[in-house]
């Protein structure tokens, strides 16, 4: 994959001295299974069971895309769009971990599949699709009530007039 | 009437209808008229740059390029994810033509030049500002602590708005009300972002650091200018005093909510009463 | 009727692989004016030289050609063949098949007709030679160093000892420079002012040694072995003549809050001071900037006490003229400042310092008397985080390079600060250990294993203040970018080794070059370490690249050895290459109009009117002259003259025309 992301993203994991100042700032780097140096030493191996390895963890899930790592990169390497470029061929090659996919990938799709048919996001439409998705039935049950009643959660979406023109861009991607 | 381009984004015609609010009354007592992005749809935010790069790009582009065709020069953006959505996407497709051409195909629009976007802390500091302090009729007296997350400041290269580490445009803002910003590290830590669904675990854990660290550094608001942080401090209240086991009520304001509050506008203009961690006036 | 001879060098295989060489000298043979031509596989070896030697005196031949490599390589050696042989060396021409032709074509005939082609344009040239003799100049034997720390020091002491005059020249009111700032050295931890402070006194006390401090190279003109140099002697408000130093107008000054450049801003000095006690010269001066009496016009306290009349208030900058036959730039470095940090925290945390700093608070004679405590309120740091590359190696700050003495300077901090406070933890974040030298690597391993320094590998992600500590958020990475947090005392930052403030200024002065960094740049990376590429400016110490104390002291003497050397010549032999004006007989004398467009454009300043008189001495014309010892040959005013009648010999409008339809006319 070293390879590709130079292709793909014009990232050059190469530059990666591993001082490992992302991986200092990183808010999350305590929950991840590979911390962000890590991750550039990975793809720097140009190891195949690495590169599997990487694909199938939560830590490029749990990046929250925060750009605290390139913030303060000394080398400016691009990792949050290097986890975006991870995230997406997860997918692709159906390697997603199995624990982010029941929580954080299926909020994604949640979320994706809300503006796909309405072009806007609509909570409760959302949520309830989530639910669904990682069957967290229970979940936020006490506090959906009381955004409803400060006027948080409408009950109606409001929708995109020109929905072709959505779909148009999501039949692009699906395909 | 100044009149002005505006992207008001999902979450302000839903979980942050008071930013809206906020912002709305704020424009009426400035004299300024915002006009909606005609069929505007969302950014993608988080998870379609997660999933798909040219979805990222084109649901932004989608928004710019309605903005132009409505001879919009200038567009007001007060999400702070939404602004850092449309501003990358702009960079990205004015640097690289190939995949403009690319975006532009799947969106059946052209993009034809770079428009202004502005974020609600340079909203206010071009248009508000000038005019404030004829304005404050109840100097908002408080120590409180600026937060201004991830996405106003970062990727700075692009977006190139105040500095980097320790920002201080919100905390001058505040200032100007009467307010006494603290110094404090957290400015720009994050607050967890849209992990606030799926991993509300993590997110008690990250935004209860900086709550913990404004209020001990006694601040006795929170200021932020996104909805995401504002969703994350607020809303998710009880999961971060449940994670920090004690209570923790400092309030969470929108930077519009705290100028409307010192300019006299009531609860109902500033949207206050709909905060789940209560606002004393 | 000329009679010229044609070399073809096969140099080994480097042209005769690509080249028909045989075939170029058979070509040659043939072109008009050719009496002989032959190739060879090393013309620049012992047989190849003679083979010259020998065409030169059976052939009687009036010029030669060497087709072969570049002329910067084997000129020297043909023209000294050619002389040997009774040939005036600038009969002798190199035509480059060699860089130019063989190694940069495939082999073909192409490739061999280029060669010849090249060939061929020299033997047009070298028939419109006429002999040259090379010009003489006297060595003046004073040389200038610029920068009073130890490698100027050092430099200006060697160049003394070897009997020579030095200007030592001083921007600070002290010699001196960083190292007299420091506490201990490494590798051996023996006290660094120790170790200067005599050599500093024996600068001030070496009757070859002129010393100026509060001073900066104005200009500069002139050429190796006859520099002129204009210096700016500073008022310093203080008459050194009559000055004592004693020291009292420094005790009454009643300004006496202004940062210490010596301390580092640890400690405060008085508007009139010596920067620290062992200073040379040991005599105060006055800060304007900063002084009372400058400020508002009134005080005078200092020229009231002072017992022999030396405060002079109305002293002026001094333009000091000298001439000199060398140069030593020996300016140094600079360290950048905590505020270069905006994750560090902008330089805003009091106990946040930069290495420098550290070396004061270690120092017996620093503000603290050599006790470890952090300037922000005073108390002995319990933890105290060492953080090397602070700014070094990072290309997103602008400062790829690493700055080379940070490694050991931060182990020995580390260790000085365990030696003082024994219950106390040093931690050092670091990426790599570069301690590559005499006894350096086992000098860090003693920090970490003796001293008991933690070393954790990864860089410090930022800092900042909670509660009177310090929070220092790295991580681990060699426990897989582990998060680390550290709640230190007090953090000192290995800032990166930067050139000084003015050196891009001082460079463009000596028309000397620099990097991207504003280092200056020496001639060679390997074999010319100390020279430029000025001839007669060497280069000493960290002003050049970052630098410990042996390797600036090292340079220093080479510099010092160049020096000496080139002062072991009495004249200096100079190539011929200069521009003419033309002479006729009367009464045209020159075709030159006396425009004087060349004496304004020449960069040298090497062109003077010249009066023709008549027998009466009247005025009769008024030309251009030059002066063959300033003129560098550079043809400027040869391409502005309007009257062509300037020439640069060597390369005449003519020879160069010739080379030129030799070409066209093919």
């Amino acid at each position: 994959m070293n390879n590709e992301l130079d292709i793909h993203i014009g990232v050059n994991p190469a530059r990666c001295y591993q001082c490992g100042k992302c991986s200092a700032g990183c808010p999350l780097a305590d929950d991840m299974d590979f911390t962000s140096n890590v991750v550039m030493r990975m793809l720097q191996s140009e190891d195949e069971s690495l590169d599997k390895e990487l694909l199938q963890s939560q830590a490029i899930w749990l990046c929250a895309s925060c750009e605290m790592c390139i913030s303060r990169c000394p080398m400016e390497i691009d990792i949050p769009k290097i986890m975006d470029y991870l995230r997406q061929q997860s997918i692709a090659k159906g390697l997603q971990n199995k624990s982010a996919n029941k929580n954080i990938i299926s909020f994604h799709h949640s979320f994706l599949d809300m503006i796909r048919f309405t072009g806007r996001s609509y909570e409760i439409g959302m949520i309830a699709d989530y639910k669904l998705r990682s069957r967290k039935l229970l979940q936020d049950l006490t506090l959906a009530p009381k955004m409803f009643l400060k006027g948080k959660l409408p009950l109606f979406p409001e929708m995109v007039k020109d929905r072709k023109n959505i779909k148009r861009i999501f039949k692009h991607i699906d395909t | 009437m100044t009149k002005l381009g505006f992207y008001p984004g999902c979450s302000l015609e839903g979980t942050a209808r008071e930013y809206n609010e906020s912002v709305m009354s704020l424009a009426t007592l400035f004299d300024i008229q915002l006009e909606q992005v005609p069929d505007w749809n969302c950014c993608g935010a988080t998870a379609a740059h997660n999933l798909n790069k040219i979805l990222s790009l084109s649901l932004p582009a989608r928004i710019l390029a309605q903005a132009e065709k409505a001879g919009m020069k200038e567009i007001i953006v007060p999400c702070a994810a939404c602004y850092s959505r449309l501003s990358v996407t702009q960079h990205e497709l004015f640097e690289n033509s190939e995949l403009k051409k690319q975006v532009e195909e799947v969106m059946d629009m052209t993009l034809s030049s770079p428009i202004r976007i502005l974020n609600v802390v340079q909203f206010i500091q071009e248009f508000i500002l000038p005019h404030l302090s004829e304005k404050i009729v109840k100097p908002f007296d408080k120590e409180v602590a600026c937060y201004y997350g991830c996405l106003l400041v970062r990727p700075h290269d692009i977006l190139q708005f105040d500095r980097l580490e320790d920002p201080q445009t919100i905390d001058r803002i505040m200032e100007q009300l009467g307010a006494k910003p603290i110094d404090w590290p957290f400015k720009t830590e994050c607050c967890g972002a849209g992990l606030s669904v799926s991993r509300t675990d993590l997110v008690a854990k990250l935004s209860g650091k900086i709550v913990k660290e404004a209020t001990e550094r006694g601040a006795k608001a929170i200021i932020t200018a996104c909805p995401m942080c504002h969703a994350n401090l607020d809303m998710r209240r009880s999961a971060i005093n449940s994670y920090l086991a004690k209570k923790y009520d400092v309030p969470v304001l929108y930077i519009t909510q705290a100028i409307g509050m010192a300019c006299g506008l009531n609860n109902k203009q500033t949207g206050i009463y709909r905060h789940l961690v209560k606002v004393n006036n | 009727m000329a009679r010229i001879g044609v070399f073809i060098c096969h140099c080994g295989e480097n042209i005769s692989a690509t080249v028909d060489c045989a075939k170029v000298s058979e070509l040659a043979a043939g072109l008009p004016g050719v009496v002989y031509s032959t190739d060879y596989k090393y013309m620049c070896s012992d047989p190849g030289q003679s083979k010259i030697k020998e065409a030169i005196r059976e052939h009687n031949l009036t010029g030669v050609v060497v087709s072969a490599c570049s002329p910067r390589m084997h000129e020297p050696t043909f023209r000294k063949a050619c002389a040997e042989a009774g040939l005036n060396p600038y009969l002798c021409e190199m035509a480059n098949i060699r860089e130019h032709c063989s190694w940069v074509h495939e082999k073909g005939d192409a490739t061999t007709q280029k060669a010849f082609d090249l060939t061929r344009t020299l033997v047009e040239k070298v028939k419109n030679n006429h002999p040259l003799e090379s010009i003489k100049v006297p060595v003046n034997k004073t040389a200038i160093v610029i920068g009073g720390g130890v490698a100027g020091i050092q430099a200006s002491l060697d160049i003394a000892n070897g009997g020579h005059q030095v200007i030592l020249v001083e921007k600070q009111p002290s010699i001196g420079g960083h190292m007299s700032q420091l506490s201990e050295t490494f590798p051996t931890l023996d006290c660094s002012q120790c170790i200067l402070t005599p050599r500093m006194v024996e600068v001030a006390q070496h009757p070859n040694i002129t010393l100026y401090t509060c001073s900066e190279i104005e200009s500069m003109d002139g050429f190796i072995g006859n520099f002129n140099v204009k210096i700016r002697k500073k008022a310093k408000s203080v008459n050194e003549k009559l000055c004592t130093g004693c020291g009292l107008c420094t005790t009454k000054c009643p300004t006496k809050n202004i940062p210490s450049e010596f301390e580092q801003g640890l400690a405060n000095r008085t508007a009139i001071y010596v920067p620290f006690p062992q200073a040379v010269p040991n005599k105060p001066v006055i800060d304007r900037a900063n002084c009372r009496y400058f400020l508002t016009g009134k005080c005078k306290v200092c020229q009231k006490l002072c017992p022999t009349g030396a405060i002079d208030f109305e002293q002026e900058d001094e333009i000091i003229d000298v001439k000199a036959g060398a140069i030593v730039l020996a300016t140094g470095f600079e360290i950048k400042n905590t505020d270069f940090f905006p994750e560090y925290g902008y330089g805003k945390y009091k106990d946040v310092i930069n290495g420098l700093q550290f070396e004061r608070l270690a120092s017996a004679s620093g503000p603290t008397q050599g006790a470890i405590r952090r300037p922000s309120d005073g108390k002995t740091p319990e933890k105290v985080v060492f953080i090397a590359c602070a700014g070094s190696r990072d290309p997103a700050k602008g400062i790829p390079y690493c700055s080379k003495i940070c490694c050991m300077y931060t182990a020995k901090h580390a260790m000085l600060y365990k030696h003082k406070v024994h219950e106390g933890t040093p931690y050092v974040f670091y990426m790599d250990i570069r301690a590559a030298g005499k006894n350096y690597d086992e000098f860090t391993r003693r920090a970490i294993e003796e001293d008991g320094a933690k070393y954790i590998r990864g860089r410090v992600s930022n800092i900042y203040e909670k509660d009177g500590k310090l929070i220092v958020r790295g991580a681990d990475t060699l426990l897989g970018g582990k998060p680390v947090e550290i709640d230190a005392d007090m953090v000192v930052l290995a800032t990166a080794a930067v050139s000084c403030d003015g050196s891009e200024s001082l460079a463009q002065k000596l028309h000397v070059s620099y990097d991207p960094y504003k280092f200056f740049a020496e001639a060679h990376p390997k074999l010319k370490p100390v020279e430029t590429n000025t001839a007669g400016i060497y280069l000493a110490g960290a002003c050049q690249a970052p630098k410990d104390i042996p390797e600036s002291v090292a340079a220093a003497s080479g510099a010092a050895a160049k020096v000496i050397c080139l002062f072991s010549n009495d004249e200096l032999t100079r190539e011929p290459i200069v521009a003419k004006v033309n002479r006729m007989p009367p009464p045209i004398f020159s075709t030159c109009m006396g425009c004087e467009m060349c004496i304004s454009i020449c960069p040298y300043q090497a062109i003077d009117k010249e009066n023709i008189t008549n027998r009466n001495g009247e005025v009769i014309k008024t030309i251009a002259k030059i002066n063959p010892g300033l003129c560098q040959g550079c043809g400027t005013c040869v391409a502005f003259c309007k009257s062509k009648s300037i020439d640069l010999e060597g390369y005449s409008n003519k020879q160069v025309y010739e080379e030129v339809l030799a070409l066209l006319n093919n």
